[in-house]
């Protein structure tokens, strides 16, 4: 029953509840925080440094100012271009894969090997790229550098198409088995076409994943300060641009070092943003 | 990650010849990624077979790391100064983020109104998508300084004279530390450990929310004595997560954390590496088939501990969903 | 044969109801009230009068409204996103809509049985008894906490059944132990008034049976509310039975209320007849 002592209790608890929300508010602000402040840091000092030269000429030799990191934006696109075009086909046809027909062993194989994957600590397949092919068979190269990205990429297309293959209702496939048609057909051209946006969506993803990664590039791809179109040879990429321009002792290197890194933000954003658009239109259309 | 349910799609055998050949593709596709998996595990324990057979446990727990020989000292690759520094940070960031992430998570999911939570939870949750080279340069040219400067003075003016802890802070403040590396670090995990977390919260079963109200709980009862009781196995597994994340990360924890010292002391104010950081720093180097073999080794050390919490992480979470599943509101 | 007749017979059967004792709970009041999920009417205007010493059921179709009605009594209604409840409901003449009432207070008055057992799964089943007794008194010693458990669990039979793993965790039992686990809980804060949302939808009938043998027992404390979709439960169990209805042109609304005998052999409204015999929901 409600008495004095139950009353004098009751008022603790509440103070200890506006204590303890107040707590989790603050948390919150910090958390938040942290985001404003270190892209707004990058943008603050990066985007001083933004010019045409930024984005045409390579690097000035030490300390040297003006130039740019051209070769390393080239670098990134072509490396993200053939670690894309390896990763994709097999992404898309695991998903597919154990989406569609897999049941049994194999498929269950087939899905825990994709969560390992995706699981793997980026520098780790950067050794792995580095043992294989770097020591003996290409060397530093870009095309090293497009397999170790190609690594990160599947795990993540395949995840994402997966997810997405899922939501296509059973009813369609039904329906199209139904009439007899087979069930290649059924998967191409039932219900892939449903859900193309989405699977850009995923790709997209992962190739502003990938477009991140310094770890395993820098044990494979190595870094360039020339143009270089051969990927048979070590290749620039923004990222690692980024890290040997910070680790250096020349201010202005510090300063093309955030600037590059405004532009990768700003690179990895527009590929995610394009995603939500694309996510928030599909979902649109098809409800 | 999600907690999903596996779910068989209507299907039929292969009929005809572009059946086949349609399976065969996606077939090959899918034995690609088996393979890969396995091609990289057996890949990495073959190659640091040699490392592994010249130094065995010494590897682990030696502390000396000497590629040349000379006529003092032999060949020697002992990663326990790696070792510690990826315990060390990767702890500091599990201790700072995990408060951040867990009340976010709480403040998101249980006191703030739908329309104020979901942008909150999104922007925290920004924070994965920024590359971890720009927490490298954002740490090493704006939070080093700030905790060379003001926090870690600051630390060993304060908990510095306590005794016992104060050896945690002892020594000059360098700013590129262990200490850093954690904080850093930190910022890093906190997303992950948000998210999860508050998927793990929302699956608490409404029954147990409404039992603990109907007691005439407040809402930080509610919060405090159901709800987070319920989900401690699966908010572990968040961290656990996080904390995988962390023993992997590389580039963000090179730029600050000095990898200069090999040292193994109490101070969290020393410049240190972790097994990544030394990784990164070293392969350029690796010039014989024992040191690359090292170098390998390494990797596989790293592989094997990330792949632990990996997999403890999800054991508990799977366990929470299994839990959930049976007493469903 | 009249369908309503082996109905009428269990009631009949039953020994007498008691005379409620002095100190058993406190009335509840209902006076138009509405509840309301955002813009969806669930129940409208009911006015209902509740007693202590008696056990009322409410009875009706599904979708009639029965678990908002209830639910409104310890305002666990508008704990949903969007919900809300217009009208006054008095416990013991002081309306716990008041404007200044503070609905977590009230709710320590009011016990509630949910429909699926909820014990806490973290919790032993020592701990989940005196859950509400650690949240809501002060300290007590160790031989206080062992007491209020003894005499909950008895209270409710279970102690003989659970003495020896009263440190097991509260998910271990079976579902009916589970249930009467749950009502030891409630009870063991000394509410005024115990509400049941179909406490025994999840149970087997022996399980079922044992509870309602409980009611019996319990009603002489408390106020008790029981929610139920099976008439011959609400026959067996109940003093007084208030009937609800709800269609496509009405929110859920009071059809009929009085003594259980008198609504079952005699309803005053042919929905209630057709509601009873069968021939309705």
């Amino acid at each position: 029953m409600r008495s004095r002592s139950e009353d004098r209790k009751f008022a603790q608890r509440r103070v200890r509840g506006v204590v303890n929300a107040g707590i989790a508010v603050a948390l919150t602000v910090l958390a938040v925080s942290a985001l404003f402040v270190i892209v707004g840091h990058i943008f603050v000092n990066g985007v001083g440094s933004l010019n045409l030269d930024f984005f045409t000429k390579i690097p000035k030799p030490y300390g040297e100012t003006g130039g740019g990191i051209a070769q390393a934006i080239l670098g990134t696109l072509a490396m993200l271009c053939l670690a894309a075009i390896i990763a994709v086909p097999i992404g898309v046809g695991t998903a597919i894969y154990i989406a569609e027909i897999g049941r049994g062993r194999f498929a269950q194989m087939v899905r825990f090997a994709i969560e390992l994957l995706a699981e793997l600590p980026s520098i780790v397949v950067g050794v792995f790229i580095w043992a294989l092919l770097v020591r003996n068979i290409t060397g530093y190269s870009g095309i090293a550098g497009a397999c170790a990205l190609a690594v990160i990429m599947i795990p993540i297309i395949a995840r994402s198409v997966e997810e997405i293959l899922k939501l296509v209702p059973d009813s369609l496939r039904e329906a199209a088995l139904a009439l007899g048609t087979p069930r290649w057909k059924v998967v191409l051209f039932i219900v892939i076409p449903t859900v193309l946006p989405g699977m850009f969506t995923g790709i997209m993803l992962a190739v502003a994943r990938a477009a991140g990664e310094t770890a395993p590039l820098l044990l494979t791809s190595l870094g360039n300060a020339f143009f270089n179109f051969d990927m048979r040879k070590p290749m620039a990429a923004m990222p690692l641009q980024i890290y040997s321009y910070a680790v250096s002792p020349y201010d202005d290197w510090h300063k093309k070092a955030w600037a590059s890194t405004l532009v990768l933000i700003a690179l990895v954003a527009v590929l995610s943003g394009a995603v939500k658009f694309f996510t928030r239109r599909w979902k649109h259309e098809s409800h | 990650m999600t907690i999903k349910n596996l779910i068989v799609r209507p299907t039929t055998k292969a009929v005809d010849s572009g059946d086949r050949l349609f399976t065969t593709l996606v077939g090959a596709a899918s034995s690609i990624v088996v393979i890969l998996l396995l091609g990289f595990i057996i890949l990495l324990v073959v190659d640091s077979r040699e490392s592994i057979r010249s130094f065995g446990m010494g590897f682990l727990t030696g502390s000396k790391w000497n590629p040349v020989a000379t006529e003092v000292n032999h060949i020697q690759f002992g990663a326990l100064p790696y070792i510690f520094g990826t315990v060390v940070t990767s702890l500091i960031a599990l201790a700072l983020a995990t408060p951040l992430a867990l009340g976010s998570a709480i403040f998101v999911s249980e006191y703030a109104p739908s329309w104020l939570g979901k942008p909150v939870a999104f922007i925290i949750e920004l924070l994965v998508a920024i590359p971890s080279v720009a927490y490298g340069i954002w740490g090493l040219f704006v939070l080093v300084p700030i905790m060379r400067n003001v926090v870690e003075p600051f630390l060993q003016s304060t908990i510095g004279k306590v005794p016992v802890i104060g050896a945690l802070v002892a020594g000059p403040p360098f700013g590129q530390d262990l200490l850093t590396g954690g904080v850093v670090l930190a910022i890093m995990i906190l997303p992950t450990i948000l998210s999860l977390s508050r998927e793990i919260i929302a699956h608490v079963p409404r029954l147990q929310k409404e039992g603990m109200l109907a007691l005439g709980a407040t809402r930080w009862e509610v919060l405090s004595k159901a709800v987070l009781p319920y989900a401690r196995g699966g908010i572990v597994g968040a961290a656990m997560l996080g904390l995988a994340r962390a023993i992997g990360e590389t580039m963000a924890v090179t730029m600050v954390i000095g990898n200069s010292s090999t040292k193994i002391g109490a101070s969290l104010l020393t410049p240190g590496y972790t097994i990544a950081s030394a990784i990164a720093n070293q392969f350029t180097e690796a010039d014989s088939p024992i040191y690359f073999s090292a170098i390998v080794e390494l990797g596989l050390v790293l592989l094997i501990v990330a792949s632990v919490f990996n997999i403890g992480s999800r054991l508990l979470i799977r366990r929470l969903a299994r839990r959930e599943g049976g007493s469903h509101a | 044969m009249n369908p309503i007749r082996p109905l009428a017979d269990i009631v009949r059967n039953r020994t007498a109801p008691e005379n409620p004792s002095a100190n058993a709970g406190r009335s509840i009041t209902v006076r138009s009230l509405s509840a309301f999920y955002g813009k969806h009417k669930a129940i409208e205007d009911i006015d209902l009068d509740i007693h202590p010493g008696v056990v009322t059921a409410i009875i009706g179709p599904s979708g009639c409204g029965k678990s908002t009605m209830i639910r409104c009594i310890n305002r666990m209604h508008e704990v949903i996103a969007g919900a809300y409840a217009t009208g006054s409901v008095l416990l013991d003449g002081e309306d716990i809509y008041a404007p200044d009432a503070n609905p977590v207070r009230m709710r320590r008055r009011i016990g509630m049985v949910f429909q699926k057992p909820n014990p806490f799964p973290t919790k032993t089943v020592y701990e989940n008894v005196i859950a509400g007794i650690r949240l809501n008194l002060p300290k007590m010693t160790k031989a206080g906490y062992d007491e209020a458990v003894e005499k909950s669990l008895r209270s409710v039979a279970l102690w003989d059944e659970v003495k020896d793993k009263l440190h097991s965790s509260g998910a271990s039992l079976s579902g009916g132990q589970q249930q009467r686990l749950c009502i030891a809980r409630a009870i063991a804060i000394e509410p005024e008034v115990l509400l049941l949302d179909e406490p025994c939808s999840a149970l087997d009938p022996t399980a079922t049976l044992k509870i309602e043998d409980l009611l019996f027992e319990l009603k002489e404390a408390y106020t008790i509310v029981l929610v139920t979709h099976n008439m011959q439960q609400a026959a067996r169990a109940s003093d007084t039975t208030a009937f609800f209805l709800a269609d496509e042109r009405h929110a859920g609304h009071l059809i009929e209320q009085g003594p259980t005998q008198d609504m079952f052999m005699h309803p005053k409204d042919q929905r209630t007849e057709d509601y009873i015999s069968g021939r309705l929901g």
